[in-house]
């Protein structure tokens, strides 16, 4: 045992078995600089320590899948040669601390961590989570967070096409940015970052270093507090210019046979890329940290190594090639320097002024990273509801555009249009549909992406919660017509120390499990968010699923928009008005309770399947998913989208609100001309499908409810955004 | 004759170059030249496209740099000598600094990025850029943009007015200029302007990115056969 009097005045987040760890490791106390090394590769963050035991579990494999989890993001195979490659992440802490630095260095990191595998960035996604309306920051930081991930994607010119924002006063004290990108490889150019060989150059490319960021990845791994705005140094500052420049100079120098393996430095900087490409390619990496291309002057090994300066990467260049890899990132008046060499050691040796600052084996600095089967509690089962349990409205019609005009519910046209969701001349489907739709260049194909979680549904029941993730993210793409392929996660949860919020982790990722693999939609990619709690709150359970799939022909597309009159209007999969965490419920009837609507996994597919099948026949003209806000809201939106009307009736004997709000799944609106043929389809698949009406007029009439003009939905529809952002008082 | 040739330039951050290269040669029947903005010289060309995007980042000003870069001389000098110069969103921008055209684009009026579909009249159908369209027209394209608020000096726009340089103006549905029309708070509702002898035009929408059914709508698609159609004559 060591003197403990002896250490550094903290140990940067470490526990002390952590630091004894590292005692047996290096046998011998870790300097600063070492012991920073050990803090950011072995925080939450970075290593997944909490919840590896249980991501092991979720499924990872099938014929599409090129790359799963454990590179910087996940590769499928979508044909003709050419992969998706894809990930999510989180800028939860940061942006909570500075919303447009924290937002717009989220999206540059996760374009990042695409194109560092060769791909173009081709679209840009994101979740977001702030709190209620009423809380004093929530109103600046939706501005600013909006602003900079459009300050980030428009710069780089790289369309954001779509995504979700929701309110909840669990968010408070917290927000979530969950950012996902989306970008095209050939498949015989993808890049790893195993540094396979010795006495390669290790190469640095990109910005400058400076101190902004030095601990980032150890903030983002600890619950806030009130003095959390102490901390807005640690968020790093972002320059689109100067990563516009580096994913067109990488991308150049990837059309060569340069590069053997290649690393962003995202979290943790240069540490857990050195860490990273030595681990993988089972070699060791000297670098000489006088070399490292500096934007301050007498910056320690310490600062230079826990760094987060954005848009820098570090790769290994097979010998001799450096100087054609100079010329190219000349041109695009980028740094590049050769600060080290691979070895044979498996060390991470680090040099400055002549003198070993930093000597530690890689190894046990990954393997022995701690990995903890925290105790936990699975979440206690509610009662199921009724559809009478839930009070139904005085007024239906009322209640829909009270709906429709609400904070979760309203048109999120104020923040899209922030967003040039239009470059690159591929986006076909523009936001506001189910999923987005990007054609990939020059073929007649396209990317469908959709993210989605419904945290009330997860925090009463995590594991229907998290199949739910997946199965509406899995709807959603199907319902422009695409097949799903695979999924990213992203994992947001609170202190995973306390056994209740451990529970609702494992009670998510079993459910997601489930639903990946009933699905065939393996999860390739991901990210864990913990200790999202600000003085002990922890914010509701929160794990998006981002979904992509692909559609042979985009030209079979519906949109989800009403589009002729007299088309008949069909709901696919069967309604038992189940109101149980619905919103209707939450904002209607007196907040959530309740058992959430159950998936069923199978009903899902089966349903899904249809719908898709329909769609390549051309059978449908228009196709909506029903989730928040049922039945009712699903045929406002379409409505609204295709300035139509619809006219709506259903006979049996659920009470008519549970019939228009409640929120069963696997379900879709979906409108034909040929009813009889839609019918007989569904019939010969097994599939449960009702008439509810047909498209027509000026305004939507629903069972038991006054006619509601479409000009009044829309209008109802698209105030509450752009009134709240324009309006002072909180 | 040999087939018309087309020069994009390129800037560091340029972004819509490779989209206006698409449309161009949709148009053209077969691809333009990327041009460099670091190389100093052109080669014969009929048309100059000055694409969108955030050259240097929008650092100092929007267009401010780049209207310094080595090539812009060149521009400059050919559009003297007659060349169609058509620069839209950051080109619009790039043209006002480096003098090509007059005024200057600052914030949008809402201090918002604004990206969405606009509707423009088209002032003047007697011009290489806009003989595709009648006087008068209304066509749908996107804005995307943060700095697209057009001003000038009472001078300059009574010039711009009086010698019908205005080519583009946001408006209403039905053709009517209204402020509700006008995305940015640009003076006049404009949206897009000729040079003195009507050869250059700066505009802020991106009639490129609407020349194709699948996305959206072909507005934007006749400025370009036009323009295909006149340099080929």
């Amino acid at each position: 045992m060591s003197d403990r009097a002896a250490r550094p005045e903290d140990l940067m987040g470490l526990s002390d078995d952590e630091y004894d760890t590292i005692l047996e490791i290096l046998g011998r106390t870790p300097n600063f600089t070492e012991l920073g090394i050990f803090s950011v590769m072995w925080s939450e963050h970075c290593s997944y320590k909490s919840s590896k035991f249980w991501l092991k579990t979720l499924p990872t494999e099938g014929p599409q899948v090129i790359q799963g989890p454990g590179e910087n993001a996940g590769v499928i195979d979508i044909g003709d040669g050419l992969a998706a490659i894809f990930k999510i992440e989180s800028h939860n802490h940061p942006s909570f601390i500075e919303p447009y630095q924290g937002a717009a260095t989220g999206v540059g990191g996760i374009m990042r961590d695409v194109f560092t595998m060769g791909a173009r960035p081709i679209a840009n996604m994101n979740a977001l989570r702030f709190g209620s309306p009423d809380h004093p920051k929530t109103r600046h930081l939706v501005d600013g967070v909006i602003a900079g991930i459009g300050g980030y994607g428009n710069c780089m010119g790289v369309p954001t096409v779509g995504g979700e924002v929701n309110f909840d006063p669990a968010y408070n004290g917290n927000i979530l940015v969950n950012a996902m990108t989306v970008g095209i490889a050939s498949t015989d150019k993808i890049f790893y970052s195993a540094a396979a060989g010795v006495g390669l150059p290790v190469v640095y490319v990109g910005a400058k270093t400076g101190r902004d960021g030095i601990h980032g990845a150890t903030m983002a791994s600890a619950e806030f507090d009130d003095d959390s705005d102490e901390k807005r140094p640690t968020v790093q500052v972002g320059d689109p210019f100067t990563e516009k420049l580096l994913l067109e100079a990488c991308l150049e120098l990837m059309a060569t046979d340069a590069i053997i393996a290649i690393q962003d430095m995202g979290a943790a900087g240069l540490t857990s890329s050195s860490v990273e490409m030595a681990s993988k390619g089972e070699v060791g990496i000297t670098l000489t940290l006088d070399h490292v291309p500096q934007r301050e002057t007498d910056m320690t090994p310490y600062e230079m190594m826990l760094s987060e300066s954005q848009e820098r990467m570090l790769m290994v260049l097979k010998p001799g090639r450096e100087e054609m890899a100079r010329a190219i990132f000349d041109k695009w008046e980028l740094d590049l320097a050769v600060i080290g060499e691979t070895n044979d050691s498996q060390r991470l040796l680090l040099m400055w002024q002549d003198e070993v600052v930093a000597d530690i084996p890689v190894p046990p600095l990954v393997d022995a990273a701690p990995e903890y089967e925290r105790p936990w509690t699975a979440t206690p089962p509610r009662a199921v509801l009724g559809p009478d349990d839930v009070t139904a409205p005085d007024d239906l019609a009322e209640a829909l555009l009270q709906l429709v005009a609400s904070p979760d519910l309203c048109s999120r046209r104020w923040v899209w249009e922030q967003y040039d969701h239009m470059v690159m001349g591929d986006t076909v489907g523009r936001p506001g549909g189910d999923a987005a739709l990007v054609r990939i260049h020059g073929t007649n194909k396209a990317l469908a992406i959709s993210t989605d979680c419904t945290p009330r549904y997860v925090v009463a029941n995590p594991v229907e919660g998290g199949m739910q993730a997946v199965a509406e993210s899995w709807r959603n793409v199907t319902a422009v017509g695409a097949t799903p392929l695979a999924v990213t996660n992203n994992l947001n949860f609170g202190n995973p120390e306390r056994p209740e919020i451990m529970g609702q982790l494992v009670g998510a990722v079993k459910g997601m499990g489930a639903a990946c693999e009933a699905l065939d939609a393996p999860v390739v990619s991901g990210n864990v968010s913990l200790y999202n709690e600000t003085n002990g709150e922890a914010i509701l359970p929160t794990p998006v699923i981002g979904c992509v799939g692909i559609i042979d022909d985009l030209t079979k597309a519906p949109g989800g928009a009403f589009i002729d009159e007299g088309d008949a209007v069909f709901v696919v999969g069967e309604t038992a008005g189940w109101l149980g965490c619905s919103i209707y419920q939450r904002d209607q009837a007196g907040g959530t309770a309740g058992a959430p609507p159950p998936v069923d996994l199978d009903t899902e597919r089966g349903n899904g399947e249809f719908v898709r099948t329909a769609i390549h026949a051309g059978q449908i003209n228009a196709c909506h998913d029903v989730s928040d806000g049922g039945i009712a809201v699903a045929l406002a939106e379409m409505a609204i989208a295709g300035d139509l009307g619809a006219d709506i009736s259903h006979e049996n004997d659920l009470p008519a609100h549970a019939w228009a709000f409640g929120e069963d799944q696997a379900r879709y609106i979906v409108t034909c001309a040929d009813a009889t043929a839609l019918t007989a389809a569904a019939k010969d698949a097994g599939v449960h499908m009702e008439r509810i009406g047909t498209v027509g007029g000026v305004a939507l009439t629903l069972p038991e409810a006054k006619p509601i003009s479409v000009a009044g939905l829309r209008d109802a529809h698209s105030r509450w955004l752009p009134t709240y952002m324009a309006s002072r008082e909180s | 004759m040999s087939a018309p040739s087309v020069a994009v330039i390129v800037f560091p951050g340029s972004n819509c170059d490779r989209d206006i290269a698409v449309t161009l040669e949709a148009a053209l029947g077969h691809a333009p030249q990327m041009v460099w903005h670091g190389d100093s010289s052109l080669p014969k060309v009929d048309l100059i496209a000055v694409p969108g995007g955030f050259s240097y980042g929008d650092y100092l000003r929007s267009g401010a740099m780049a209207a310094n870069s080595p090539i812009m001389r060149e521009v400059v000098a050919q559009a003297g000598r007659g060349v169609p110069v058509l620069g839209i969103c950051n080109g619009f921008q790039v043209l006002t600094e480096c003098g090509l055209l007059p005024g200057v684009l600052m914030r949008n009026a809402s201090l918002k990025f604004i990206c969405r579909d606009v509707d423009l009249r088209v002032e003047r159908s007697d011009t290489v850029f806009t003989s595709g369209y009648g006087a008068g027209d209304v066509i749908r394209v996107p804005v995307a943009h943060h700095d697209g608020n057009y001003f000038t000096d009472p001078d300059t726009l009574k010039s711009l007015e009086d010698n019908g340089r205005v080519a583009f103006r946001y408006c209403a549905p039905d053709g009517a200029i209204t402020d509700a029309a006008n995305p940015n708070g640009s003076l006049a509702n404009i949206a897009g302007i000729l040079n003195e002898t009507g050869n250059v035009l700066g505009m802020m929408p991106h009639p490129e990115r609407l020349a194709d059914p699948l996305l959206g709508g072909t507005d934007g698609a006749p400025m370009f056969t036009a323009l295909a159609e006149a340099i080929a004559a």
